[in-house]
């Protein structure tokens, strides 16, 4: 109690200092900025941070935090534009929200989908900020008790996730998992720096792949793909059925998972190391799993819209936690955000344990800025999102050169390496196999995104357990065991029972038609045929290694197993048995005039160019062809949209200070920006 | 590339500071120019602080004030980024690069990877750090200023990895006898203080900035025992105690009073050498091969200049740490001195790496 005491007077200074005008002039400058980088997907707040940098050296520390804070607090909020409306999942935070809300948009219930999930941000935001002014407190050894079973427990509950959007074959999500984490694996480990699938000749995959890439490839390009083979709007019919006030009126009925789905956020956003990678797939199995209806799950049930879009914001707030009391950035962009705030003022305000004691003001402040900031982007994103939903209406294959133009730059900025660009084609093409064969790319998704953490905390938690185990059989139990591990396991195992009796009603990618065998037969052969080579990569690392290796071996024996049997019921059962599901034998790609690779070659085409000319320069050609011949434009249209589309870029890489992917051309001679 | 862009920070700092600022040199003038900063890590980690902190500084007193921008090329560990840079040559100086201990030792153990050679390349400005060792509790009441009662202990350790600059607490510890187990893996050192602070490990290391913020507080409150730091280097290169810890011993008075650990020969030597490429001269700013020596002198008067800036010594101390930054001569004397490591020290660091860890450079 004694801590409430002085928490009082320090939220009501703390409220002083916020509601100044000039701070919540600067507050606003901050969204406004923080919007319109935001919709750029794969940028980020990584990169309007790294804008106000040099504006932060000796500010008024209250001024600084408000605008950094007004430009951080919007990105989860508006890059569910990208998500909703494009299929673009525009962070790690948006990923969830593609799978209920594209489909949305798809009905022509774009605005809607877009209302609703900006009210639930919103809301999220708020409970977020309420519960963490009170958690703030006591959150130090709440968090210390997180330790690392705990955190690998929390990864294993994200991957259970797994079960509830495995698809109609359990064994088709297993596998997909699986080869998400194999992917995941490519590069030096972090353990004991062995290449797995990599080699030093190619210095591109010593890195890894990264997420923006592997997001934008399994998710944006076959819908872009997809439709543009189409070629109708994104929108059925190119009309707008649900407006704005329906969104709203959707995240008001669901106001409880709302409620629950912010809890989840900040609770699992608070601790350190996990950062925001789970919270959203936890939040949407949650929504599954206590909806009476599943049915209309992938293919555009607003609550799961509304769930995930709840707990990425309040996880924001929760991510505060770890950055504020210990030091320890949640993400990329908050390690700037602590590297930032040591420029501010003369420098006193110091981020760790000294936060809660010395500034507590400030703490509080923070938050609260936070859920203004959160307020002030919603109700921007609201106002705005009747005007913006209408793009759906638009011709597709005139949004889709741009959307090609927006995805490589996101991929590039990602590595700053002409193979970013490779690696989102290669990505892409698997992406388009996963979603025509009905092998499920959310879990696919999952399995990249948790390879990493499930990989660090395996190894070390058994480092550390035969560490215990040595000084006593108990010690070594306590650990592993702890209060927090056994509830986490028991969530687990009932959403994991929940999550199959489910998976058959949840159809991420719609109905699927099945045909004949071959196709999906040769699809699977190549899976298994990874599989196997990656195993005997892994195999071939040295045994003083086997951190690096434990986990390819068992994670790529069990998918192997998975496909093997997946072979064996391939072989046995007939043809046009749903097991043989595949998108081209009916439906709307199969029914598409335009053929895949021919459409598939003009993206490969921009790839080629910039691969010679650079980017610029390949972009121009690629516009114009492609607005010409496949879109069939006029000269004087032709030449506004390429003007309109280069000025773009050109103007958004300006003000950002970033390059472009330069070809063979800049190579050799030397051209102005932004040429080269 | 990132990037973080020195604009038109308000019309009238610029014109205040132009009017205090005097031309380092009457020759080269930056006026309109925009300088590049490249650092080679991405934009999170202590070099972007580092970089962050010095460019507004620097561009208020090189002649013409020009825009000072950082650029970040993670890729390899540092590897990639510093490969570019070795392709770089002179054009009309507007060209900087950053370096840090990460880049330093995979140099000096003869990484595969590294196609870029030191000494092409003209150092204009260096700065150090120092580390500081601590103890849990428990263990550390065994400590008497010998690590002799150590000995028996399992001390489990996060690290980010051998042949970072983790080696040389590894490597100080090995030398004491003591027996710690690295879990690896971990991100950054605040995640292996967190680790400690979770009781999970039990042995810990901070850089000085990361110390004074996270772990002098454990220590007082008396959750956990200074150690040792690794000291500093007095003018004749001779190890002495951190001036920011005047009161930790240094490893070097820990180790005499040890059984067993000697300050001579091949470890010692060995352990020396990295531990001067890693912290006292952790970190460096070059020009690319074949710049010319007014330029260099520009850099440095206007290097000489940051550092003689009345309030250096308070803004430093906050941002990045309160240690001493070398210019012009004494920035090259420090890059000889971080680079120049025997080849027994560097042979020994090998063998040992191979030993206990299984990393070999191949």
């Amino acid at each position: 109690m004694e801590a409430f005491a002085t928490a009082l007077p320090a939220l009501g200074e703390a409220w002083a200092l916020i509601l100044q005008p000039i701070v919540l002039g600067y507050l606003v400058l901050g969204v406004v900025m923080g919007l319109a980088v935001g919709v750029f997907p794969g940028l980020g707040g990584i990169a309007g941070l790294s804008l106000l940098l040099p504006f932060m050296f000796g500010m008024d520390p209250i001024l600084g935090l408000a605008l950094m804070i007004g430009m951080v607090a919007v990105v989860p909020t508006s890059d569910t534009f990208a998500s909703v409306l494009m299929g673009i999942p525009g962070s790690s935070a948006s990923q969830a929200t593609v799978l209920d809300g594209f489909p949305m948009a798809k009905k022509g219930e774009a605005a809607r989908a877009l209302s609703a999930a900006f009210s639930s941000s919103l809301f999220g935001g708020l409970v977020g900020a309420t519960f963490l002014t009170l958690f703030i407190l006591v959150a130090r050894p709440i968090v210390l008790a997180f330790g690392l079973p705990e955190m690998l427990m929390i990864t294993v509950l994200g991957l259970s996730m797994v079960a509830v959007l495995a698809g109609r074959f359990a064994l088709k999500g297993l596998a997909a998992a699986g080869l998400g984490i194999m992917i995941g694996t490519i590069g030096e480990a972090d353990a004991g720096g062995s290449l797995r699938m990599a080699s030093y000749d190619i210095p591109y995959l010593t890195d890894g792949l990264k997420l923006v890439i592997v997001g934008l490839g399994i998710f944006a390009v076959p819908e872009i793909v997809s439709l543009l083979r189409q070629d109708r709007s994104i929108a059925k019919g190119a009309s707008l059925g649900a407006g704005w006030l329906d969104g709203v009126r959707d995240w008001f009925a669901n106001i409880w998972l709302s409620v629950r789905c912010s809890i989840i956020g900040v609770v699992v956003g608070v601790i350190p190391g996990l950062g925001g990678s789970v919270v959203d797939w936890i939040a949407y199995g949650h929504s599954v799993q206590t909806t009476k209806d599943k049915s209309n799950f992938g293919k555009g049930e607003v609550r799961g819209v509304i769930g995930p879009e709840s707990s990425n914001n309040a996880k924001e707030g929760g991510g505060l936690v770890p950055t504020l009391l210990f030091g320890i950035p949640g993400s990329g962009s908050m390690a700037i955000f602590i590297g930032a705030v040591a420029l501010l003022g003369s420098g006193n305000i110091e981020v760790g344990p000294g936060m809660l004691k010395n500034n507590l003001d400030i703490t509080y402040s923070i938050v609260w800025l936070l859920a203004l900031a959160n307020v002030v982007g919603t109700v921007l994103c609201i106002a705005a999102s009747g005007g913006i939903a209408k793009l759906t209406t638009i011709r597709f294959t005139y949004l889709a050169p741009f959307l090609f133009m927006l995805i490589s730059f996101a991929a590039f900025q990602s590595g700053q390496n002409f193979e970013d660009l490779l690696a989102l084609f290669a990505i892409g093409l698997i992406g388009i196999f996963l979603r025509r064969f009905d092998w499920s790319r959310p879990a696919f998704l999952i399995g990249f995104v948790l390879s990493n953490p499930v990989e660090k905390f395996t190894n070390q938690a058994f480092q550390i357990a035969s560490f215990r185990f040595r000084k006593s059989f108990e010690e070594g139990m306590d650990y592993i065991f702890s209060p927090i591990v056994i509830v986490l396991i028991l969530i687990t195992i009932v959403s994991v029972v929940l999550g199959i009796r489910q998976a058959k009603s949840i159809m991420a990618e719609g109905e699927v038609n099945s045909g004949a065998k071959r196709a999906p037969l040769v699809f699977l052969l190549v899976i298994a045929g990874y599989f196997v080579i990656a195993l005997t990569n892994a195999a071939l690392i040295p045994n003083y290694n086997m951190t690096d290796k434990i986990i390819p071996l068992v994670i790529g024996g069990f998918a192997l197993t998975c496909c093997l049997i997946l072979l064996v019921q391939m072989i046995r059962r007939p043809e046009g048995d749903a097991i043989f599901a595949d998108k081209e034998v009916a439906g709307d790609d199969a029914d598409a005039p335009y053929g895949l690779w021919s459409t598939l070659a003009w993206f490969a085409g921009l790839i080629a160019a910039t691969w010679v000319v650079g980017f610029i320069l390949a972009l121009v050609g690629f516009l114009v062809s492609f607005l010409r011949v496949r879109a069939g434009a006029s000269w004087g249209l032709t030449l506004l949209l390429t003007a309109c589309g280069i000025g773009f870029m050109c103007l958004m890489a300006g003000v950002l200070n970033r390059d472009f992917p330069p070809g063979l051309l800049q190579g050799a001679v030397d051209l102005p920006w932004p040429l080269k | 590339m990132t990037v973080t862009r020195f604009t038109r920070r308000a019309a009238l700092a610029i014109a205040a500071s132009a009017a205090i600022a005097a031309p380092a040199s009457a020759e080269v003038d930056f006026s309109g120019k925009t300088i590049e900063w490249v650092i080679p890590f991405s934009e999170t980690g202590g070099s972007a602080k580092w970089a962050n902190f010095f460019a507004p500084l620097l561009s208020e007193e090189l002649p013409g004030n020009p825009t000072v921008v950082v650029k970040f090329m993670p890729g390899a560990g540092s590897t990639k980024g510093a490969n570019w840079f070795q392709n770089q040559t002179h054009e009309d100086g507007t060209l900087l690069f950053g370096s840090s201990g990460s880049t330093q030792f995979p140099y000096l153990l003869g990484d595969p990877r590294v196609r870029y050679e030191y000494k092409d390349w003209n150092a204009v400005m260096a700065s150090g750090t120092g580390g500081v060792a601590y103890l849990n509790a428990e263990d550390g009441a065994k400590f008497d200023g010998s690590a002799n009662m150590l000995k028996d202990t399992d001390f489990i350790y996060g690290s980010q990895g051998a042949t970072r600059l983790d080696l040389v607490p590894l490597l100080a510890w090995k030398m004491l006898g003591m027996n710690v187990e690295p879990v690896f893996g971990i991100k950054g050192r605040g995640d292996g203080r967190l680790m400690f602070e979770r009781g999970e490990a039990n042995i810990d290391y901070q850089t000085s900035s990361g110390y004074l913020k996270g772990s002098a507080e454990m220590v007082e409150a008396g959750q956990a025992v200074a150690m040792m730091t690794w000291g500093a280097l007095d003018a004749d290169g001779n190890i002495v105690r951190d001036p920011t810890f005047p009161d930790i011993p240094t490893f070097k008075e820990v180790c005499d009073a040890t059984d067993g650990c000697e300050t001579s020969g091949e470890a010692w030597d060995a352990w020396k050498a990295f531990f001067i490429s890693g912290f006292p001269v952790q970190k460096l700013a070059f020009l690319p091969a074949g710049t010319p020596q007014d330029v260099i002198d520009t850099y440095t008067a206007a290097f000489e200049a940051v550092v003689a800036r009345p309030d250096f010594g308070d803004i430093s101390a906050a941002r990045v740490g309160k240690y001493q930054v070398f210019t012009g001569a004494g920035a090259q004397d420090a890059l000889g001195t971080a680079t120049s490591v025997p080849d027994e020290a560097k042979a020994y660091v090998t063998n040992w790496l191979g030993e206990a860890y299984g990393v070999t450079l191949k």
